[in-house]
């Protein structure tokens, strides 16, 4: 095809949105028709993933900062460019996306039956603008794709949500949006401010990283930009006490809607972090460190503390992401290679285990409709094979070793811990609470008599839903067991990334609407 | 080659598990009996057993001080300068606890297949069973923290499998969810240990740590003791959870809901010993740190004292055992606490042999009672199941203290030191001595009430031979119930056990007679063996001659006499123990619920975090948070009804603002502000 070796970047993005274009022209009316949208979608996902392999494949961990690189201008009065690029840190969370795409996918087939059509066409455009973001090394564009995201999952949540969908939908939409349009200023500012520091407007997230801000103090130039685009990421990762969205908007969403945002969506914010928020203003996170340690700490526990507490399955997952995510931020802050490499492994393990888990609770509400765990007991006597992967996936959540989530948790815990003992102390309590809210839902779901009449004649998992489970129950052993198959693309870059968030680029001091250039 | 001694029963597991998920479980298939299932169990095991074997030979042959074989197998994760191996390093410390995990082991699973031939899932057992020795290896095999840490945890889940695995009876269900989470509780210790090991010495390998430390007692430079301190008591934590003591032991109880297989091999034999291996792998941690030393010490003699009072007044044979094997783990750390660390890995594999025999034989009572396990309603089945009454009378004496069985031979060892060491004390010996009375006296007790006297349940005339009793199943009614199979009979019809399941018992006998040899007083083998890798014998302080030992083993040896002679007379006339107890009905009442220890847990720690929980989430989550976010919501909704007012659509109004703004403007450009 044309252009597939100069624009491989540009291709991957944007296949699934040709795919969701030419799945339009698709006469999705009656049974056949509705099967052959959601045949078109799993292959145009199918086809992105195996796009995207190659991409690993052929990513040179030594090679340079960015690969596959492709820049042409847009908006010059912006300084704005059309810019991709790959680095470790984007590598494996463009494969984590379209690895559960297909299988996001898959597992909706039997849930969505009203306007089939629409519903993929959302799910594919939602895949473009993620990964989108994902290689966006335009400060701009990669706003254009975050705000892209948020209407597919507005209306994939408002549309085929539960019962409290429409307040659930506004929540997330102005959440976000709130975190968004700070981002959107601060973007300005910092397009204004190359300007100033190197004569021409540039929002290419490569030459912002060269700009010189003040920082140090709490009302600098650099403390305030830096957390405009923190509110943002923050309240994406979510971060504790800007969590609330989360629990309503995977409650509410369909069952693709939750993976795909517990999985990736939330990446989002951690992800923003690594690409924007560390190495452009590096005296603000050391100044805001210890902070964000705190609330990464408070979020573990906080989450973990609610989610004991959830009636519905659903909730109590969404709590446990907060939990999970805590532990992202707070090795992300301990700005060294163990903790910073735990928490990017982390963001990969919650995108497997919490997908997984949300796959799982779709497979039992198809069957029940409701996600009350006072309405099970006793599955794990009619459905032995689910209970099988839900207990593997229950154990990689509860990071037990030889799963996936051990690895991220433990190397966060242990960078974490040279920064600051006593924090981290207290986050560990997390794998005791963690174990304590997932083994007890368990133990009311799967275990103990089968009291309730409705639960007698389940179906145990069916091909289809094996198809989905599998892939994710062979990535928490793999992950769990070699997890250097994943740092090796990507140590050069974490360490890059360390050295470009510690490295002291402070300028002398001006106010933050000053005009240097008269 | 060290690597087959794990990766035998991991295959074992793979060939079960995959047959069970794939091949039984599904609904409409049918499920294996235990022979197949069993058989490759069992074999998996023991052919790790025959390598664990050909290992500790081939140790015998090296020397001392160089005595180890390792393996790296692959690197497990390396992450800027941290590195972690799988890899394996056997010396002459693990290669006994291989050896006991794989020789128990395989005995405990031949038993099994005689004893789960009844259950409905045994293909799901095996494999669970397994897996735990798989898990069980890779803890004491793992030449770092981190692949010890996985061990650790990894037997932690096949506990909490094992013990509910007959989940459809929710109480099994949530003892084994206890189990997890206590012992999470514990390994929140153990990883804060890691942590401040790795940060002050950045390695978690044992022996570079080892060579950091030098000889005997000395600390590295540059580190400060109350660092060694920290991390020994952390670690020590870890050990409180898996090794069942104080404060931590709660679960170990609750964990006899597993099948008694289960009980023999993991909460009796091997996991639960995994808490003192870890002390006497990280001896110069422990010796560097006088603090720490004295808590491992004053914990298990306490823990010792402590689980006998209630084990004393237990009816459930089970539960009896359960507590005296958190007993006897103190008196492991009591060893370990003074120094001694060879007297508690001695302690740790004579103990596994006669507590696997004592829960094996339990079994075997279960077993023939159909489900009972109340040893109130046993009583004269000395007759009606002779192999098991005379290995369960081998293994009672050898756990009393009866001399030139096993059980005397390391229990004196560690009261001995416990009294004679530099860091023992008169205090600590006195408590071990009595707890040891006191284990006479209750495991007589145990004995007597099940074996001897007249049967106290109502005995059923049976025709034939009841060697394949058939009809009683596991999955639902493992416990209390009486009426066993589809046809009622009255009574209970007694059995002996099949020879499948006798002749583990038998052996374990054998072991648990001529076990104790390996450590005579004053000729041990295990102390010479053991010195390469936990240091000497100390010394005994000044003032402590030669015939206060001998006069301190008489000592116990008549308190063991007085305990198991009490008991026999006073368990001979149960009217005179009703009135006995009738005295005492208060003391009587605390220890039967066990100090009330679970309620106060409930209420101080499990409700009020229940409690604050809902607290946050409706009180802080959706009240406060939720109210702001609203409220932001509201606030625009307001500016936008309030501002709406003036967008009437009416031409002249907008018109005269125009003409208003106008003038404004025009206004201010002349005038300015002024």
């Amino acid at each position: 095809m044309a252009g597939i070796d100069t624009h491989f970047l540009s291709w991957i993005v944007f296949l699934p949105l040709l795919f969701a274009f030419a799945g339009l022209l698709i006469p999705a009316k009656g049974t056949a028709g509705q099967t052959a949208m959601r045949l078109w979608t799993l292959l145009g996902s199918l086809i992105t993933f195996g796009v995207s392999v190659s991409l690993y494949i052929n990513y040179r961990p030594e090679g340079a900062d960015f690969q596959f690189t492709e820049t042409v201008p847009w908006i010059s009065t912006l300084g704005a460019s059309y810019a991709l690029g790959v680095d470790g840190i984007s590598l494996w969370l463009i494969l984590l996306t379209t690895f559960l795409m297909p299988l996001a996918i898959l597992g909706s087939f039997s849930a969505i039956e009203n306007r089939v059509k629409e519903y993929y066409f959302l799910l594919l455009a939602l895949e473009t603008a993620m990964l989108g973001a994902f290689v966006s090394l335009d400060i701009f564009l990669f706003y254009v794709f975050w705000e892209a995201m948020l209407i597919p999952m507005y209306l994939l949540i408002g549309i085929w949500g539960g019962k409290e969908r429409i307040y659930a939908a506004m929540k997330f939409f102005l959440y976000t949006l709130v975190g968004s349009l700070l981002m959107l200023v601060a973007i300005f500012y910092l397009a204004h401010q190359h300007k100033l520091q190197m004569g021409a407007y540039s929002t290419n997230i490569l030459d912002l990283y060269k700009l010189q801000l003040e920082g140090g103090t709490f009302w600098s130039a650099q403390s305030i930009l830096f957390l405009a685009f923190a509110l943002a990421f923050a309240i994406k990762v979510p971060l504790f006490p800007l969590h609330t969205w989360l629990p309503d908007a995977h409650v509410q969403a369909p069952t693709a809607g939750s993976v795909i945002l517990a999985a990736v969506l939330l990446k989002m914010g951690g992800y923003g972090f690594m690409r924007i928020g560390f190495p452009i203003f590096p005296e603000s996170v050391a100044y805001f460190q210890l902070t964000f340690m705190i609330l990464g700490t408070i979020a573990i526990v906080y989450g973990a503390w609610v989610a004991m507490v959830q009636p519905d399955i659903k909730k109590l997952v969404a709590y446990s992401s907060v939990s999970h995510m805590g532990y992202v931020i707070i090795g992300l802050f301990s700005l060294n290679e163990i903790g910073v490499t735990g928490s990017y492994y982390q963001m990969l393990n919650h995108g497997i285990s919490t997908g997984a888990l949300f796959l799982l609770v779709g497979v039992i509400y198809e069957r029940r409709h409701t996600r009350d765990i006072s309405a099970f007991g006793g599955i794990s006597k009619v459905m032995p094979m689910f209970a099988i992967v839900f207990m593997i996936i229950t154990l990689s959540s509860v990071a037990l070793p030889g799963t996936n989530g051990f690895v991220g948790e433990f190397l966060i815990l242990l960078g974490a811990w040279k920064v600051n003992p006593g924090l981290t102390a207290v986050a560990t309590t997390g794998v005791i609470f963690g174990a304590v809210y997932m083994l007890w839902m368990f133990q009311r779901v799967m275990f103990g008599p089968v009291t309730n009449p409705e639960n007698q004649k389940l179906k145990d998992l069916s091909l289809r839903e094996w198809t989905v489970l599998a892939p994710l129950v062979a990535a928490v052993f793999v992950m769990g067991i070699y997890p250097n198959l994943f740092f090796e693309k990507l140590e050069p870059s974490i360490q890059r990334f360390i050295m470009k968030s510690t490295t002291n680029r402070t300028a002398p001091p001006q106010s933050l609407f000053s005009d240097n250039s008269k | 080659m060290l690597f087959w001694i794990p990766l035998f029963p991991l295959i074992g597991f793979l060939i079960n598990g995959i047959w069970y998920a794939f091949g039984q479980a599904p609904a409409g298939r049918k499920k294996a009996g235990a022979g197949l299932p069993g058989a490759i169990a069992t074999g998996a095991i023991f052919a790790s057993f025959v390598v664990s074997l050909m290992i500790f030979i081939q140790l015998l042959g090296q020397d001392p001080e160089h005595r180890a074989v390792e393996q790296i197998l692959f690197n497990w994760m390396s992450v800027g300068k941290f590195h972690v191996d799988v890899a394996f390093r056997i010396d002459a410390l693990n290669t006994l606890f291989t050896l006991v995990i794989t020789g128990v082991g395989t005995l405990i699973h031949l038993y099994s297949i005689g004893y789960m031939g009844h259950d409905e899932t045994p293909g799901k057992f095996f494999a669970y069973l397994n897996l735990f020795c798989f898990a069980m290896l890779m803890l004491v095999m793992g030449s770092s923290l981190p692949v010890l840490f996985l061990g650790w945890e990894g037997v932690g889940l096949c506990s909490y499998l094992l013990i509910g695995y007959w989940y459809t009876d929710i109480e099994k269900a949530k003892a084994g969810k206890k189990a997890f989470v206590v012992n999470r509780i514990g390994d929140f210790g153990f990883l804060l240990g890691m942590f401040l090991i790795y940060s002050t010495f950045g390695t978690l390998d044992f022996e570079s740590l080892r060579h950091l430390f030098g000889h005997a007692g000395s600390l590295p430079e540059g580190v400060s003791p109350q660092v060694i301190t920290a991390i020994s008591l952390f670690l020590f934590v870890g050990c409180m959870g898996k090794s069942a003591q104080i404060p931590l032991y709660v679960w170990l109880p609750d964990a006899m809901a597993g099948p008694t297989p289960v009980s023999a091999l993991i909460h009796a034999a091997t996991m639960v010993t995994s808490g003192i291996y870890l002390v006497s792998r990280l001896n110069f941690f422990y010796t560097g740190s006088p603090t720490a030393m004295s808590v491992v010490a004053a914990v298990g003699a306490f823990t010792a004292f402590f689980a006998a009072t209630i084990a004393i007044t237990q009816r459930d044979i089970k539960k009896v055992l359960a507590y005296s094997t958190v007993s006897q783990l103190g008196y492991m750390f009591l060893g370990c606490g003074v120094g001694a660390f060879s007297a508690g890995v001695f302690h740790v594999i004579t103990h596994a042999f006669f507590k696997a025999l004592l829960f094996l034989g339990a079994g075997s009572v279960i077993h023939g009672m159909h489900e009972e396990q109340d040893i109130w309603k046993m009583g004269g089945l000395k007759s009606k199941m002779p192999r098991t009454y005379w290995t369960f009378a081998v293994g009672t004496a050898a756990i009393c203290g009866v001399p030139l069985l096993s059980g005397f031979f390391s229990k004196d060892e560690i009261l001995w030191k416990a009294f004679s060491s530099p860091s023992g004390s008169p205090w600590l010996w006195f408590l071990a001595a009595i707890t040891a009375v006191m284990t006479a006296f209750y495991m007589t007790r145990l004995f007597s009430l099940t074996f001897l006297g007249a049967p106290r349940f109502e005995v059923a005339e049976h025709a034939g031979h009841s060697h394949d009793h058939p009809g009683h199943d596991h999955g639902h009614d493992h416990g209390h119930g009486h009426g066993h199979g589809a046809k009622k009979v009255k009574g209970i019809a007694v059995h002996e056990s099949p020879l499948l399941m006798t002749l583990p018992l038998m052996i374990l006998a054998v072991l648990s007679i001529v076990g104790g040899y390996v450590g005579w007083p004053h000729a041990s083998w295990i102390e010479h063996w053991l010195e390469p890798v936990v240091g000497g014998g100390h010394e005994a302080a000044s003032g402590v001659s030669e015939s206060l030992e001998w006069i301190l083993m008489g000592v116990s040896v008549l308190g063991a006499l007085i305990g198991i002679l009490t008991s026999f007379r006073v368990y001979r006339n149960l009217s005179l123990v009703e009135a006995m107890t009738r005295n005492v009905q208060w003391l009587h009442k605390i220890l039967e619920n066990k100090w009330y220890i679970d309620e106060i847990y409930e209420a101080v720690f499990v409700r009020p975090i229940q409690v604050f929980s809902q607290l946050l989430w409706k009180g802080f989550d959706v009240a406060v948070i939720d109210r702001i976010v609203v409220g932001f919501g509201r606030v625009s909704q307001w500016t936008g009804e309030t501002v709406r007012v003036i967008q009437t659509g009416s031409l002249q109004v907008y018109a005269l603002m125009l003409l208003a703004g106008l003038i404004g403007t025009a206004g201010f450009l002349i005038y300015g502000w002024h």
